[in-house]
């Protein structure tokens, strides 16, 4: 069963080219980080690969079957999609923002508050900040809620995008940590776009390196270390060396 | 069926409750008092539809029959309504009006109320001028007009050619004529002919005795279907008010500050037209703005709930199909450039008269506020939180209904604050079509140059639009968590 796999997918908006021809599958239940430069194509992979948005060319299978675009609804129960900072709704509390794919797609009696408790003790969220507003937390707290609400209806695949990116390092340090934990209890196929290299050796089982729409390099994170095919790949192994 | 519509005539005829109109001047209200009244002492209920916005809207009431009968002037009729360039006999009027509009016309009520050139009598006396001819001996004379008379067809150009007159006329407003008058800095000036400064400040009117000035005698329109009884009521009148005693009803409503009604009716108590004793017309002041306010009040919110009912949904819509944003946007910003009592005046073909078409033109106000900021609010949501609503697979329906809606919600209720600002003052209006609210204090107010009585509708008015804009702070308080408000 693979979770995730592209055929030929291009992408085109107007003359320009955002993805070329790619075709590449992604192992089941494990991180893949995705990383490039800004304009490479990287977030427009993975709003592709949850229906955000359609290939101008190409078939993009999810658990084997191409995505059914008249039913994203369907879809979207499976791919849980985190991204930095500004995701959350700042009109909802943190409980309503983290039970709103519950509300989306169970029905009532299927909504599980457990699942909420567990799910914040999982990111170390106190209990008391789920009455509050965004607003009112840090940027640290913030995250996990997103992360909390990406992973509510438990999807075998997780999209986050550069989720961790607005965080300072002590921050960071500690989600990161958290991921690792939640990720050794219960494994999913997850995609992490971010530029940086060092979060992506701590994090990712594989990495994918694209530039300018076109793979680069794509495999088991120690060998993208070991031998970068592409200078463009060196040079991003040197940012993270630095 | 027939049951129904049988049911619906025999109440119609009971009732006999005889719909009396009046445009919105001082003189308009007398005689159509005197009529009310007149009415009301032979047994019958009258609805009196006061303030009416003019010759056009009372015409069309009385056409599509939500206005019985009301006092109209010959020249008016001949001019606005049959649109006549030439002078034309009252027994033409008479049959144009049966033939065209199936309307009838009473006789003369007695006066003429046109325009006359008038001046202080004990000067008048002094150098002996009787007419307008005799003024062809005094080239000398002072003589001051206003600008409408200067320029009108039946004004001083053609008089002057008429009577060979070689008085050099200044220009002046119609409002300060009296008082140079008075003071003697003119000693000649157009007037109406049954304007009470005639009779407060005894002046001559002088006898156009060339006949050059239209007739504008007073008379009542109705309906030929109108009960033949009123009919012979309404024939009552006929002949009884000359221009005297018309000066002296509006000189004490003017001047004494009497109210129309009692004036009325001490009138038909002296030509002994009264049976009764007056049913005096006695009301509480209080009351009576109280009982204002609510229709004011219930124009406002039946409008504003209509509008918001149609506006919002109309917003999604619009903000789904982002194609006609513009097209709807401009059309209902098109709707918001007629003045509103052009719009009230239009709509009286196709609704008449009274609560029906006030409605809608409040409704029609109040759709642009409410619709512009639905559209802005829902377009201003931030793409990236609608980006997370997709990619979290919530419907179009729920993404509407669980984010873009409530965070467009201030902007919305913030267009629906300034809708209701907008029709509690625009509401005002309402009373020149005969739906009544506080507008009927500020017309018949201005009307009478009574600043007691526009005050009674304005500061309740501008009262209800702040206690409005209070409302709808309150219902933002319960509805929008705090750090969204704007």
């Amino acid at each position: 069963m693979k979770p995730i796999k592209l055929v030929n997918v291009t992408h085109r908006i107007d003359e320009r080219t955002i993805l070329s021809n790619l075709s590449i599958e992604f192992a089941d239940r494990k991180v893949t980080a995705i990383i490039g430069k800004s304009g490479s194509g990287k977030s427009t992979l993975l709003r592709m690969i949850n229906g955000l948005l359609k290939p101008t060319s190409g078939i993009i299978n999810i658990f084997n079957s191409p995505i059914n675009y008249s039913n994203l609804h369907t879809l979207r129960k499976k791919i849980g999609y985190a991204i930095q900072g500004l995701g959350l709704f700042p009109h909802l509390t943190v409980e309503k923002n983290i039970l709103l794919p519950g509300k989306a797609h169970l029905t009532k009696n299927e909504i599980n508050n457990d699942t909420l408790i567990r799910l914040l003790d999982l990111v170390s969220l106190p209990k008391h900040l789920i009455k509050k507003y965004p607003y009112e937390l840090s940027g640290g707290e913030q995250q996990r809620v997103g992360i909390c609400r990406a992973l509510f209806l438990d999807p075998p695949i997780l999209l986050m995008d550069e989720p961790f990116g607005s965080l300072d390092p002590l921050t960071r340090f500690d989600i990161h940590n958290e991921f690792i934990k939640l990720q050794k209890t219960a494994p999913r196929t997850v995609l992490i776009v971010t530029h940086d290299m060092r979060e992506a050796k701590k994090l990712a089982n594989e990495i994918l390196v694209i530039d300018n729409g076109m793979i680069q390099q794509f495999g088991i994170t120690k060998e993208i270390f070991e031998n970068p095919a592409t200078v463009i790949v060196k040079e991003l192994l040197m940012i993270a060396e630095a | 069926m027939r049951f129904f519509f049988l049911l619906f005539l025999t109440g119609f005829c009971e009732a006999q409750t005889i719909r009396v109109g009046a445009k919105h001047f001082n003189e308009g209200y007398i005689i159509s008092e005197i009529i009310s009244q007149l009415i009301e002492d032979n047994g019958y209920e009258v609805e009196r539809v006061y303030n009416l916005g003019g010759t056009l809207v009372c015409f069309e009431a009385l056409k599509i029959n939500t206005v019985d009968v009301y006092p109209e002037y010959t020249g008016t009729i001949a001019a606005e309504i049959l649109h006549s360039t030439e002078k034309i006999s009252n027994e033409e009027i008479s049959k144009q009006l049966k033939d065209q509009f199936q309307i009838e016309m009473s006789g003369s009520i007695g006066f003429n109320n046109s325009y006359g050139l008038v001046m202080l009598r004990s000067f008048a006396e002094k150098e002996n001028i009787k007419s307008i001819s005799d003024l062809q001996q005094h080239p000398e004379i002072a003589i001051g007009l206003s600008y409408e008379f200067l320029k009108r067809q039946d004004g001083w150009d053609n008089l002057a050619k008429t009577y060979q007159l070689k008085l050099q006329p200044a220009a002046l407003e119609h409002g300060l004529a009296y008082e140079a008058l008075r003071d003697s800095k003119i000693k000649i000036t157009d007037a109406y002919t049954t304007d009470g400064e005639i009779a407060k400040d005894n002046l001559f009117l002088l006898k156009d005795n060339l006949d050059f000035f239209p007739k504008y005698e007073a008379v009542s329109l109705y309906s030929r279907h109108l009960d033949e009884k009123i009919k012979s009521i309404l024939k009552k009148l006929e002949g009884k008010l000359n221009e005297k005693e018309i000066q002296q009803l509006n000189a004490s409503v003017l001047f004494e500050k009497k109210n129309f009604n009692d004036v009325a009716s001490e009138f038909l108590k002296k030509k002994g037209l009264l049976k009764m004793t007056t049913v005096s017309h006695e009301v509480i002041i209080w009351i009576d703005i109280l009982s204002k306010t609510g229709t004011h009040l219930k124009l406002t919110f039946i409008a504003l709930l209509f509008a918001i009912f149609f506006a919002i949904p109309l917003g999604i819509c619009v903000y789904w199909n982002p194609s006609i944003t513009k097209l709807i946007l401009y059309v209902v910003g098109l709707l918001q450039t007629i003045p509103s009592i052009a719009l009230l005046a239009i709509a009286i073909p196709f609704l008449g008269i009274g609560t029906i078409p006030a409605l809608v033109a409040l409704f029609l106000y109040a759709l642009l506020p409410i619709l512009r900021n639905t559209i802005t609010g829902l377009q201003s949501v931030d793409p990236i939180l609608k980006n997370v609503s997709d990619g979290m697979g919530l419907t179009r329906t729920q993404r509407l209904r669980w984010i873009e809606f409530p965070l467009a919600s201030p902007m919305i209720l913030s267009g629906i604050r300034t809708a209701s600002v907008i029709n509690v003052g625009t509401a005002t209006l309402a009373a020149f079509i005969g739906a009544g609210g506080l507008g009927e204090f500020i017309v018949t107010g201005l009307a009478l140059n009574n600043t007691q009585m526009i005050l009674r509708g304005a500061i309740p008015a501008a009262l209800l639009a702040i206690v409005m804009e209070l409302l709808f702070e309150l219902i933002g308080v319960w509805l929008i968590p705090k750090h969204l408000r704007a």
